[in-house]
């Protein structure tokens, strides 16, 4: 068995001396680490999924997440959060061209594509900070222990409970407080994203200046390019997962 | 054979060989720095003495950790003043106190699981043996390679702090499970301690994330030529699937412990609800304390195999090395090593069966944990087929990989009981699981390390250990190691629980006095001469027999073709091809064929 001579050996790719999945390390350490960081967001979610299904109620997103910048009092469910995802994945898009360019050497193209990549990522954070203000900050008044309280969503506590029958205030149904764990694990898990976006966003300015600077083009190929992008897909990959668990569901 | 480079790579200018970046400058020796050589070393050979030596250090506080808490539990009646002299207040009256013994109890686990069986051995061997043994120059990334091992100082160096707070260290056990672990108020152990506990976990996961990404990709992409999967010496299947491991389940952990981080210091209630501490009502609601435990649990049991496979893969190649037989089973122990890996990740929560699981789901845990019984069984059988009318040598290394199996044996055996969720209801929290994992990790896996270290000194330092130190060392801890563990096996089944201080004033376990005083003269005894070995170990890098033979262990594998010390780049010329596996001990008339031997026509198959 292990001891027929190579000559006669089928399988080329896995004898030795070369990469059985003709990808350099790099690569594929950036894959490995990929499904390592799958597993952290994968505890996350699940870690969500059972505490939120274990509780009696649980706050509409649609009801938390109806703002929009400039836009007064207007309900516009998800709107926002629509405008988000949809930055995110146009800047996956300009982060394929990127690297489409990379692979005919296309310096200027790069240093469009990863400038454009750049943007939407920040665009993305911004978009990220403003929704988290409002949150944290919008005030909404709710019924505590029988009293009229005004709070906004934060770790320990949040204005989206049940409606309190009958009771209104201000037009609105008077609310009591939301399960805690809502705040928790939205700030938590959404904040790990965009953590992991920022260090997307580092890693991408610092390719668009090494490549400014030529060091792909001296080393002749833009894999580093390749790398940057496999880790941005996959940013974005898990905020379809966020997005999903925490907006639409 | 077929010589040409395959060119169809598409990225050829840096694939086109793996090895070539290094081909160019390995012939003068240009005088490093220092600094460069000892310290910030990309050398995976240097790296992995840092790893080893680091390892011993934390070993030994562990296990002087383990010493002052035997004391206690073997003499809770005596006083030993010096003890305060030393600890102050931790030891008021020359007793260690309750906060003293917890705080210890959980450092020793913490420092032995982690710091010394995880990146100590893994750190250790994965970074020695897998370029050599696979015929690489280095690892993929030799600059990440050093970033794991500083990674490894970092959390180190915050573990260690963490002893010297004024509140003391962490102490709520080493699976740290909240609500304990998550109220400052609750225990001074959770106060600061616990934060930098946290962190230092961090670090440490980065540090074996780096390392483990390094690993897999330096195993699968770096093979020299004619190194096909099914070649590897066991030690790197073993590497390889401990590396795997790692890299999927610390990030659970990673996951767990930032949640734990929040509810301590941000008021989030992921892991507390409506909770009384010292009287105060706390307004935590909805979170879940048994959430932490599957989080913990899911890196935890992997994380025994972490520890425990590599001394697999080195005991299989060190018994089939010292027998002058090939290794029976190649493939059999190759897909066990898989199955152990799978089955590693669906068995977590047996060690939640008394949390209130769900006995229906407890009856599929304890399906799957059972299981694991067979490519265990399928393991130790293959060792003792190897050993069975081998040649067999002797030497410290064959001893202590034979203590291993012996150990292996004894300890899994014990899980077969602990598996079972209707015994464990007896079982859990008491002496038998401390018998249990100590007997079938702990000592096991320091069996496999010291094998480890005992075989391959030669390669590592060009010098022997001296083999009369090593055997008092392995009579000494194998007998010292049952002596110490087996009764606690009778203890736990009389329902002795673990954890507690003192055990004078039960009325039902008086009788196990005599027996805690014996247990805790055996575990210093041991303990020695375990300084035995680090003596032996250093006086030996500089005053040993020094190693003249490239061979000296007549073994197969490509680390024995390098030179007696070989420099950064392993190997002075051309990497060596390899015609065939690992073990053709005893072929055809000849005590051994090296892998770098063609195979001849008249060769036997077998
Ligand atoms: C046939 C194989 C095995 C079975 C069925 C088994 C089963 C178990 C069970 C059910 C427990 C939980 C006991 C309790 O807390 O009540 C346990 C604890 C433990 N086992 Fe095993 N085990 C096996 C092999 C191993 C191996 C190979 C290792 C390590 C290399 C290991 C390490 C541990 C550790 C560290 C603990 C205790 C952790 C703690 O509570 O602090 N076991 N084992
Ligand atoms: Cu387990």
């Amino acid at each position: 068995m292990a001891q027929a001579p190579a000559a006669e050996m089928e399988t080329k790719w896995w004898s030795g001396g070369k990469s059985p999945f003709n990808v350099e390390y790099g690569k594929l350490m950036m894959w490995y680490f990929l499904m390592s960081d799958a597993f952290t967001f994968g505890a996350f979610l699940i870690s969500y999924g059972t505490i939120r299904f274990s509780q009696n109620f649980w706050p509409d997103p649609n009801k938390v997440f109806n703002a929009f910048p400039l836009a007064g009092h207007a309900n516009l469910p998800l709107a926002f959060v629509s405008l988000m995802t949809f930055i995110l994945i146009v800047s996956s898009v300009t982060m394929v061209l990127a690297v489409h360019a990379g692979h005919h050497n296309d310096k200027k193209s790069v240093i469009k594509w990863m400038i454009w990549t750049i943007i939407g990522g920040i665009a993305f954070l911004a978009c990220q900070a403003w929704e988290w203000t409002h949150l944290i900050t919008g005030d909404h008044a709710v019924m505590v222990n029988g009293v009229v309280e005004h709070i906004g969503t934060t770790v320990t506590r949040n204005p989206w409970g049940p409606e309190v029958a009958g009771a209104m205030h201000d037009g609105h149904h008077l609310t009591t407080t939301g399960p805690v764990a809502f705040g928790g694990y939205f700030f938590g898990i959404t904040g790990f994203h965009g953590f992991h976006v920022l260090s997307g966003v580092v890693i991408n300015i610092i390719m668009l200046i090494m490549t400014i600077n030529g060091v792909f083009e001296k080393r002749g190929h833009y894999l580093m390019i390749e790398k940057a992008g496999l880790y941005w897909h996959f940013v974005d990959l898990v905020w379809v997962f966020v997005f999903l668990c925490f907006y639409l569901i | 054979m077929s010589i040409e480079h395959t060119t169809t790579v598409q990225e050829s200018a840096s694939l086109a060989s793996t090895h070539d970046h290094h081909d160019g400058h390995h012939e003068h020796h240009h005088e490093e720095s220092f600094i460069s050589k000892y310290v910030f070393s990309q050398d995976h050979k240097m790296i992995a003495k840092q790893f080893l030596i680091t390892g011993m250090i934390w070993a030994v506080i562990g296990g002087l950790f383990s010493v002052l808490f035997r004391l206690q539990l073997g003499y809770p009646e005596m006083s030993f003043p010096i003890l305060e002299d030393l600890f102050g207040k931790w030891a008021a009256g020359g007793r260690i106190s309750n906060e003293f013994y917890y705080a210890l109890v959980t450092m020793h686990g913490t420092i032995l699981v982690f710091f010394v069986l995880t990146a100590g051995l893994s750190g250790t061997f994965a970074n020695f043996l897998i370029p050599l043994q696979i015929g690489a120059r280095d690892m993929a990334s030799p600059m990440l390679n050093m970033l794991s091992y500083w990674f490894f100082f970092l959390a180190s160096i915050i573990m260690f702090a963490s002893m010297f707070i004024q509140t003391g260290p962490a102490s709520g056990g080493w699976t740290i499970y909240p609500p304990l672990s998550a109220l400052g108020q609750a225990s001074e152990g959770s106060k600061l301690g616990m934060d930098y506990w946290l962190v230092s976990m961090a670090m440490f996961i980065v540090s074996s994330l780096l390392g483990g990404l390094n690993y897999i990709s330096t195993i699968l992409n770096m093979r020299t030529k004619g190194m096909t999967m099914t070649r590897l010496p066991l030690t790197i299947w073993a590497l390889f699937f401990t590396a795997v491991l790692g890299v999927l389940s610390f990030p659970v952990l990673l996951s767990g412990a930032i949640l734990l981080l929040f509810d301590r210091n941000l008021g989030t209630s992921f892991y507390l609800s409506e909770i009384v501490v010292k009287g105060e009502i706390l307004p935590n609601e909805g979170g879940s304390a048994i959430l932490f435990q599957h989080l913990f649990w899911f890196l935890g049991h992997p994380e025994v195999y972490i520890i425990l496979l590599p001394a697999l893969g080195m005991v299989s190649e060190i018994l089939s090395v010292n027998s002058r037989k090939p290794i029976f089973g190649y493939l059999a122990m190759v897909g066990s090593l898989f199955a152990i890996a799978i089955l590693a990740f669906l068995v977590w929560a047996h060690h939640m069966f008394v949390t209130g699981l769900n006995p229906f789901l407890g009856a599929f845990f304890v399906l799957l944990t059972l299981l694991i019984a067979v490519p265990s069984a399928i393991k130790v059988f293959n060792w003792l087929t190897t050993l069975w009318r081998g040649n067999l040598r002797f030497t410290p290394g064959m001893l202590f990989a034979i203590g291993f199996v012996s150990l292996f044996i004894s300890g899994g055996l014990t899980g077969i009981f602990l598996g079972n969720s209707t015994l464990d209801i007896h079982l859990h929290d008491t002496y038998f699981v401390v018998a249990h994992f100590h007997i079938v990790m702990g000592v096991a896996s320091m069996f496999g390390m010291f094998a480890g270290v005992y075989h391959w000194y030669p390669k590592m330092y060009g010098r022997y250990m001296n083999n009369t130190l090593a055997y008092i060392h392995f009579w000494v801890s194998l007998i010292g190691a049952y002596l110490i563990f087996w009764p606690m096996h009778y203890q736990g089944l009389a329902g002795m629980p673990r954890r507690y201080t003192d055990f004078s004033n039960w009325e039902s376990f008086k009788q196990f006095g005599e027996m805690n005083r014996f247990i805790s003269t055996v575990a210093m005894i041991v303990f020695v001469v375990q300084l035995l070995f680090i003596f032996n170990f250093f006086y030996s890098i500089w005053k040993g027999r020094k190693v003249t033979t490239q061979n000296p262990w007549g073994a197969n594998t490509l680390e024995w073709t390098t030179p007696v010390r070989p420099g950064h780049g392993n190997w002075p010329g051309e990497i060596p091809e390899v015609h065939r596996w690992a073990y053709d001990y005893g072929k055809d008339g000849r005590d051994f064929i090296p892998q770098t031997e063609k195979i001849s026509d008249s060769e036997s198959k077998h």
